[in-house]
């Protein structure tokens, strides 16, 4: 049987294939392609053999920053990151979340130091698969279902 | 140790932790030694306290050292917008230390992130409180001749009593034996009990202190307040289990003593003040002590 791609193919740029099902949206605003002037091509609830359900964004003449990269990792651990230069994928690696993420994500509790005064967010990542980070200044968890970008 | 910031009772080992109840226990029998007299504490209390601001400047009266500093942010920059970072910059070049208390959680690691002297948390927000579980640490020992191997009630508000958690957490590094005694509104949180599980440590949970009284060393008081409550009916149904009174007394151990971090309101009935047992008063008069020698192994 013919092999169709579910979305079409870039030249150069990036592809964020097996986003969590869901969190595409999430994936777009968190990286600010809204704003985006080139082609971006995204698919939700795309066929996949290992998730069942899977997200697709592909950006043109776009390549992502590490801390864009963790963003990612934040939203949907599961995410491939694909680059691609002239039609050939020059790098492809699963989205990984670093062991501390720094001025990214806002403290879940209002009464941290960080929601009051200029000081950048600092948290441990204390669980990778659920996705648990613990602020350096109140020692209290952000979980996933509360995750909210600065 | 120093020069080394106190911001969370985590930020010392258990060796560090021991060197201070050492040296304090030199405090409690010599009290008066001016070894700081060539230095400047300052107190920054940005909201009210009585016991903890009084022992710090105690403390470092006891040690000669000069006491600068205010007891409410209302007379401070911070009332005008000054931002902490630069309170605590300006007030570093006044000072060889600087102890602070703070509504804010997390407002003393950020201080001890951009001061160039120590900072001591004296309390910030529902964070952390280190010098009074080091305190409690210090009363325990005392009362008991040891650390290791207690059992330890804490009675009363487990969920929000940030003095509970620090000193749980801390006991769990000498095999202590936790007895929880709480309404079940009010339970410890599950990551304090989940501390104590990876430390395959015991604890035992109850929702009255005559179910655990004559099987403690420790009973640590706690106040249980109104408006933790939803339902302000559940409160009237349960306040009562969670208040000492002197014929809860009858079967305890004989090494038994209450402690309790203070304020007291009502937790304690005031017959409770005159009996053996009773340690709260003298478990504030070790504060003093205990910050002697944190000053002390600071600054020294």
């Amino acid at each position: 049987m013919k092999k169709e791609l579910q979305v079409s193919a870039i030249k150069n740029g990036t592809v964020i294939d097996h986003i969590t099902q869901g969190q595409v949206e999430r994936v777009l605003y968190i990286l600010n392609l809204s704003d985006y002037k080139d082609q971006i091509y995204f698919g939700a609830n795309l066929d996949s053999k290992k998730y069942g359900k899977k997200g697709i964004i592909k950006v043109s003449n776009k390549f992502f920053a590490p801390e864009e990269i963790s963003k990612i990792a934040l939203v949907s651990p599961t995410a491939t990151l694909i680059e691609i230069r002239d039609y050939e994928v020059t790098v492809k690696k699963q989205v990984e979340i670093s062991d501390e993420i720094r001025g990214l994500v806002k403290c879940v509790n209002p009464n941290c130091i960080t929601n009051h005064e200029a000081v950048p967010t600092h948290f441990e990542v204390v669980n990778k698969d659920e996705i648990v980070l613990r602020c350096r200044y109140c020692e209290k968890n952000t979980g996933k279902t509360n995750i909210e970008f600065v | 140790m120093k020069g080394k910031s106190l911001i969370s009772i985590n930020d010392y080992s258990k060796s560090e932790i021991l060197q201070i109840l050492d040296l304090a226990e030199g405090f409690e029998k010599q009290p008066r030694q001016p070894i700081l007299s060539d230095k400047v504490v300052s107190t920054l209390f940005f909201e009210p306290s009585t016991r903890t601001r009084l022992s710090f400047e105690s403390a470092a009266n006891q040690l000669g050292a000069r006491v600068i500093g205010f007891s409410d942010a209302g007379t401070s920059s911070a009332k005008k917008g000054e931002s902490l970072k630069d309170t605590i910059l300006t007030v570093a070049c006044y000072s060889d230390v600087i102890v602070m208390r703070h509504p804010l959680a997390g407002s003393a690691r950020w201080a001890s992130e951009v001061s160039p002297v120590p900072i001591i948390n004296a309390g910030d927000g529902a964070n952390q409180h280190p010098t009074q579980c080091l305190l409690d640490m210090y009363s325990i020992r005392k009362t008991q001749g040891k650390l290791d191997k207690l059992n330890v009630a804490f009675v009363g508000d487990l969920k929000y009593g940030r003095t509970v958690h620090s000193l749980v957490i801390a006991m769990c590094d000498f095999d202590a034996t936790f007895h929880l005694i709480s309404p079940a509104e009010l339970k410890l949180p599950s990551y304090v009990k989940q501390h104590i599980k990876d430390k395959n440590l015991e604890y035992h949970q109850y929702l009255s202190i005559e179910e655990a009284i004559n099987k403690v060393d420790i009973l640590y008081m706690t106040r249980v307040q109104r408006e933790r409550f939803a339902d302000p009916i559940e409160y009237e149904n349960v306040k009562n289990a969670y208040i000492l009174t002197k014929d809860q007394l009858k079967n305890c151990k004989d090494n038994l003593k209450v402690l309790h971090p203070l304020p007291r309101v009502n937790e304690i009935s005031e017959d409770v003040d005159d009996m053996p047992q009773a340690y709260y008063f003298q478990q504030a008069q070790n504060g003093v002590y205990v910050r002697q020698a944190l000053l002390a192994t600071i600054l020294q």
